[in-house]
């Protein structure tokens, strides 16, 4: 570990969350929209343990743990939604899914 | 004994007519109205009783009404001398009225609402009396002059009659904008309102020294009394008020609210004689409205419109007395009054009741033999305030008049000869009433008991009201001016009086056609006295349209429609236009939203960096 600078775990992470912005705004299925979100979410844990790493803190791990605790309760209630979606509309491109619109 | 029962009862009777009188039948609420002035009248008889001498004033603490920093006003009760006169007449004489009313306006509709607003008049001339410092006073200053427009207004169906409120109420704002500010100028000279300490410490000043603000203060004083005691130049409100029901004329504008500015005089009377060119300005201000106002007295035709020029005369002489320093004259004189004056009115009030509500002198006539009781009682009355000897009209305006010849012997001149102007148009309206031929259409019948009776208790006091040596009780708080004057001096009042009644014993029973003679002879001047000087055309062109005008113009189509209209639509089309441009943001699509979070974000990111990280 020691031969890995910080500077290249926190480019990593900001590569990461940058991408899951990127996926978020230009992909069209919600699928992919929902992995988009993890990815976000995986790139600011990757920060807060190197942060927590870097000062000696655990504070950094306990927020990485509960991040992923409510990733994986919003991954159950999401995928639990999608499915419904899916169920009503036979689509799940997000621009068909307008109805709360107007 | 408490003070505090005084003003409630009345105060009760106001609530329990006012909230279920509607519901309530008619006995009841007499049964209400008049009793709960009865206990009040016994309550003041009691506690007067109980109180004793009153060498010195009685006060009881009720409560603190307002407490900020230094200035403290609490609402306190005090009974002295002067008060217990006032008490006495106001309850006494109120009593009577309320039984009057009872069958005046038996057939009149709103009968409840007539008797809740006349309790409540009741109430706060209580609390306007009982009164122990400015503000307290103030109180009840304003509310009687609530009850005045009220019950002026009281046939609110009729234009002229709400007309009459409103100008009975405006006027009186104009001097009570006068009198709140002689309040702000005793609280600055004085740092309280207490009257026993403002009176006190004016009592130290040296008459030289302090002229200058103590004048302020006493000049404007005068002007809130002109407003509520409908002198010179503010009158024009009382001839008007005469709209309301008779009983109002007696008790409101004739026996109690419009001497309250005198009480109010009288009670500043420490003040007012620290400050001597206020005084005088009261004397002549006193003194014109009353020759003014018997003037315009002597050609009227309404029978309620005489008396009511009267009133604001007798007035006239009651501030004559307390401008001169005859203090306890001028309350000697509200009080006869209040039993002439409050007897005229109610007399009329049975005239105008047996008549079915003609108030009009040229269809009267002739109604000594069909309404006798009325008519014995109106020519006791009559005589009193013509001032005829052993009268109470003649014990309290010849002290008047005395004090006013060692004042300034005109003063006393022109006093004397708005005496025989008095006698003459009083008998000239009872003369035109009861004597001659009957003039009208309308089957005159005599009043019911319940009406002549306090008719008969007010014609004995006019007889021997005067006995009540009212200058003697108050003799420890106002010194009474002994006014060494000559028998002669003191016998032309009662000349002029018989001279005013025989001229108009010639002039109407003997030769009636002289009126009209003299009328058509003197043309200008009986027309300019006719039209009451036009006072009312000239204010209404001073005053009335310029204010309304500029209302209109500056105030409503500047100010109102431009100004704040203007503002308040402005910031509504500014809202709405701001919106339509955000609107646009609103897409409804979840990634556009996404791209503003994204782009917010970096802005935010920007901003630290920008300004270093907080570091």
């Amino acid at each position: 570990m020691s031969g890995v600078p910080l500077n290249w775990y926190l480019i990593l992470s900001a590569i990461l969350f940058c991408l899951g912005i990127a996926g978020f705004l230009y992909r069209r299925n919600i699928i992919t929209i929902f992995m988009s979100i993890e990815l976000m979410l995986n790139g600011v844990n990757l920060s807060f343990v190197t942060f927590s790493y870097k000062f000696k803190q655990v504070d950094g791990h306990i927020f990485t743990f509960f991040v992923m605790v409510v990733a994986a309760a919003e991954a159950a209630v999401g995928l639990a939604i999608i499915l419904t979606v899916f169920k009503n509309r036979q689509t799940l491109q997000v621009d068909d899914i307008n109805s709360m619109k107007n | 004994m408490n003070l505090w029962p005084i003003p409630i009862f009345p105060l009760a009777g106001f609530l329990v007519n006012g909230l279920f009188g509607r519901r309530l039948p008619k006995a009841v609420i007499n049964t209400v109205a008049v009793g709960s002035v009865l206990l009040s009248f016994l309550w003041v008889v009691f506690a007067l009783r109980s109180l004793g001498g009153l060498e010195t004033a009685f006060t009881e603490h009720l409560f603190t009404w307002i407490q900020s920093g230094s200035l403290t006003v609490n609402v306190d009760f005090s009974v002295d001398r002067l008060t217990a006169v006032m008490l006495m007449i106001v309850t006494g004489v109120g009593l009577l009225i309320h039984i009057y009313a009872v069958g005046y306006m038996s057939h009149e509709g709103g009968y409840y609402r007539f008797f809740s607003y006349l309790n409540l008049f009741m109430f706060f001339m209580l609390v306007l009396v009982l009164a122990s410092n400015f503000v307290l006073l103030f109180v009840g200053w304003e509310g009687v002059g609530l009850c005045s427009y009220l019950l002026v207004g009281f046939y609110f169906t009729e234009q002229f009659a709400t007309n009459a409120g409103n100008k009975a109420f405006i006027v009186n704002r104009i001097g009570d904008f006068g009198f709140s500010l002689a309040i702000f100028l005793i609280w600055r000279q004085f740092h309280s309102f207490d009257f026993a300490q403002v009176f006190s410490a004016a009592k130290g000043l040296p008459v030289e020294t302090s002229s200058g603000i103590i004048t302020a203060i006493c000049l404007l004083l005068l002007v809130g009394a002109t407003g509520k005691s409908a002198q010179i130049p503010l009158y024009v409100w009382l001839p008007d008020a005469m709209a309301g029901p008779t009983p109002v004329s007696a008790l409101i504008h004739a026996a109690t609210m419009v001497t309250a500015g005198v009480y109010m005089t009288v009670r500043s009377a420490t003040l007012f004689l620290h400050a001597p060119v206020a005084m005088d300005v009261v004397a002549i201000i006193g003194l014109a409205t009353a020759f003014f106002a018997a003037s315009i007295g002597l050609v009227q035709n309404d029978i309620k419109k005489v008396f009511a020029y009267s009133t604001v005369s007798q007035l006239g002489y009651m501030f004559l007395g307390v401008g001169v320093g005859a203090f306890s004259a001028g309350i000697f004189h509200v009080m006869t009054h209040a039993f002439f004056k409050a007897l005229l009115f109610l007399g009329a009030g049975s005239v105008i009741h047996a008549l079915g509500g003609d108030q009009d002198l040229r269809n009267m006539g002739g109604l000594l033999k069909k309404i006798p009781i009325t008519a014995a009682t109106l020519f006791c009355a009559g005589v009193a305030i013509a001032g005829l000897p052993f009268t109470s009209g003649a014990a309290s305006k010849d002290l008047i008049l005395e004090a006013a010849y060692a004042h300034a012997p005109w003063m006393y001149w022109l006093g004397t000869i708005t005496a025989g102007m008095t006698a003459f148009y009083v008998f000239r309206a009872l003369f035109l009433c009861f004597l001659g031929d009957y003039r009208g259409h309308h089957h005159p019948h005599e009043s019911p008991a319940v009406m002549w009776a306090p008719l008969a208790v007010l014609a004995v006091l006019s007889l021997v009201g005067g006995f009540i040596n009212i200058p003697n009780w108050l003799e420890p708080m106002l010194p009474v001016h002994e006014a060494d004057v000559g028998s002669l001096i003191k016998l032309l009042p009662f000349a002029a009086g018989f001279l005013g009644i025989g001229l108009a014993y010639v002039f109407y029973v003997l030769s009636p056609s002289i009126p009209d003679k003299l009328a058509s002879s003197l043309g200008g001047l009986y027309r300019l006295v006719y039209n009451k000087y036009f006072v009312d055309e000239i204010y209404d062109a001073a005053v009335v349209k310029p204010v309304v005008q500029g209302s209109r113009t500056v105030l409503w189509k500047g100010v109102d429609a431009g100004l704040i209209d203007g503002s308040v639509n402005g910031v509504g089309a500014l809202a709405q236009g701001v919106g339509g441009i955000l609107r646009l943001l609103q897409s409804g699509s979840i990634r556009a939203y996404a791209a503003w979070v994204v782009f917010g974000s970096v802005i935010v990111l920007i901003a630290i960096g920008l300004v270093g990280g907080g570091r």
